[in-house]
């Protein structure tokens, strides 16, 4: 751990150098862009240490429309996928439709939210939720079906009552593919707001990293794509701390998140 | 054969309804046109030339993208995979640039590259090399030293046990993440098309076509083009993957 932070600062003393050597306005040195970030977001009118109005405007607005989607996609995602994973006859009628949805690249239903809703939020928190809902959906029937035989029987002969069947066994197997549904929507999510915001916005963190690139300010540029960096990098964390905790009791844990490569 | 058939009845209930709700007046047409409309506009698109060559532009940028991660990132996640002395140095600079979402670096990668096509095969190649080189060092974690100890013992080399075992053994992995990598790459270029405007590619087409006169037809249109290629990319390689790895149920229990 201490090795890795002694290398991460090598590398940023590495780039500082060489940046600061070479002189080019397309790769400011690290200490440049952090002074930018400290410019946009944490300085007052008067010069002191303040939030800046583009916090306000820029970072809590995109903030908030990617969590507010993307737990709205989760919940909805999580419901229906319970209520389709219980019935195949329900999934047979659905599945091509859904899997069609799935398939379809998410930035290219921007173009028609945008017609549909306009350029404001309501067109990013449904865009959001219509492009990251899938992969939870099907996660879930998938998770939901993968209950065994064994727990099935053992729940009948004991004559489990609904609630306790679905919150006590049902949930708690399903959950591994559940996590693993959010985590790909998490990152659809993200692309979502990034783009969405880049194509039709008048705010937001992707407009003003647009904006910085038209007006040529190359520091501004990478101040932003470092604050999207540390966003998905918390987001990203986050996410794995809450599956950690809410799958501690499963054996083999460490083996499957292995496997696929998180 | 039930299924498909519920299948079918499916998208027959969800077209006829939106259909339905367009031609009773619930929907103004403009603004929503109905499917009927939608598919006429497919097809008169589909026998339209530069509309075949966007679509020809983007899975062209596609393939080679894709190719070129396959090229870059198996054989360095093999090195890395065999070499831990390699691999703690790198992994630090991986950890460092792996949480940036690619579509964050399109506007940077235009300024230093311009708007041709080779932005767009760039940024894909970065979002698609992530997903195969981690797999595929991971899957050279796994390998049981039962295996390697026994090919030593019959005499085989370094580079003998990579060819034989190793890489036979990563291969499933390596598919698992080129199903991901193979949307995360088409999601990049159609982005990248919305932003670098210069030449071909259908997420260009869909946006102006969106900005322009507001032609929902023309935009739903282009969007189920862009579905369908996207399905066919899924299902095609999901099938391929059932196909070659049914030996292993890793590639075939992947689903997301």
């Amino acid at each position: 751990m201490l090795m890795r932070w002694v290398l991460l600062l090598t590398l940023l003393g590495c780039w500082q150098l060489i940046a600061g050597r070479a002189d080019q306005v397309f790769f400011p040195p690290p200490t440049e862009i952090a002074n930018q970030a400290r410019l946009l977001w944490l300085t007052g009118a008067d010069g002191g240490i303040e939030i800046t109005p583009s916090v306000l405007t820029d970072i809590v607005p995109s903030v908030t429309r990617l969590l507010v989607a993307w737990l709205a996609a989760a919940a909805l995602g999580i419901g229906v996928g319970a209520v389709l994973g219980r019935s195949r006859a329900a999934m047979d009628y659905v599945g091509p439709l859904f899997a069609f949805f799935r398939s379809i690249p998410s930035p290219a239903l921007i173009p028609v939210f945008l017609l549909l809703f306009g350029i404001g939020t309501s067109m990013k928190v449904t865009l959001i939720i219509f492009g990251a809902i899938w992969p939870i959906v099907l996660n879930t029937v998938d998770g939901v079906r993968s209950v065994g035989q064994v727990p099935t029987d053992t729940a009948r002969a004991f004559r489990t009552p609904q609630p306790q069947w679905i919150f006590g066994v049902v949930f708690p197997a399903a959950m591994p593919k559940i996590f693993a549904g959010l985590r790909s929507s998490l990152a659809i999510a993200v692309i979502l707001m990034v783009m969405s915001e880049m194509v039709g916005a008048t705010n937001g963190i992707g407009y003003q990293l647009v904006d910085a690139k038209t007006n040529f300010e190359y520091t501004s540029v990478w101040a932003w794509i470092v604050l999207l960096a540390v966003l998905g990098y918390l987001l990203n964390t986050l996410l794995a701390m809450i599956e950690h905790r809410v799958l501690r009791w499963m054996p083999q844990r460490a083996a499957t998140r292995q496997r696929e490569g998180n | 054969m039930r299924p498909i058939l519920r299948g079918l009845v499916g998208l027959a209930v969800f077209f006829g309804s939106w259909e339905a709700a367009v031609r009773l007046g619930m929907v103004d047409p403009q603004f929503l046109p109905p499917p009927s409309l939608t598919f006429l506009r497919l097809g008169e698109l589909l026998l339209d030339g530069p509309f075949i060559l966007s679509v020809v532009a983007t899975v062209l940028a596609w393939l080679i993208a894709l190719g070129l991660a396959v090229v870059i990132a198996v054989p360095a996640g093999l090195l890395l995979g065999t070499l831990p002395a390699a691999r703690s140095v790198t992994r630090t600079l991986i950890e460092l640039v792996r949480p940036i979402p690619p579509v964050a670096l399109i506007p940077l990668v235009i300024i230093l590259v311009g708007q041709g096509p080779e932005t767009k095969i760039m940024l894909a190649v970065y979002a698609a090399v992530w997903p195969l080189l981690f797999n595929t060092i991971y899957a050279l974690d796994e390998i049981d030293p039962m295996l390697v100890d026994c090919a030593r013992s019959f005499g085989c080399g370094r580079g003998r046990v990579i060819a034989t075992v190793a890489l036979p053994h990563a291969l499933p992995f390596v598919f698992t993440a080129f199903r991901l990598s193979a949307a995360i790459a088409l999601i990049v270029i159609i982005s990248t098309e919305y932003l670098a405007g210069g030449g071909r590619g259908l997420g260009i087409v869909i946006l102006q076509a969106a900005e322009g006169a507001g032609r929902m037809d023309l935009v739903l249109a282009g969007t189920l083009v862009a579905g369908v290629i996207g399905f066919v990319i899924n299902d095609g390689l999901e099938r391929i993957g059932r196909r070659w790895f049914a030996w292993n149920d890793t590639a075939a229990a992947g689903t997301s």
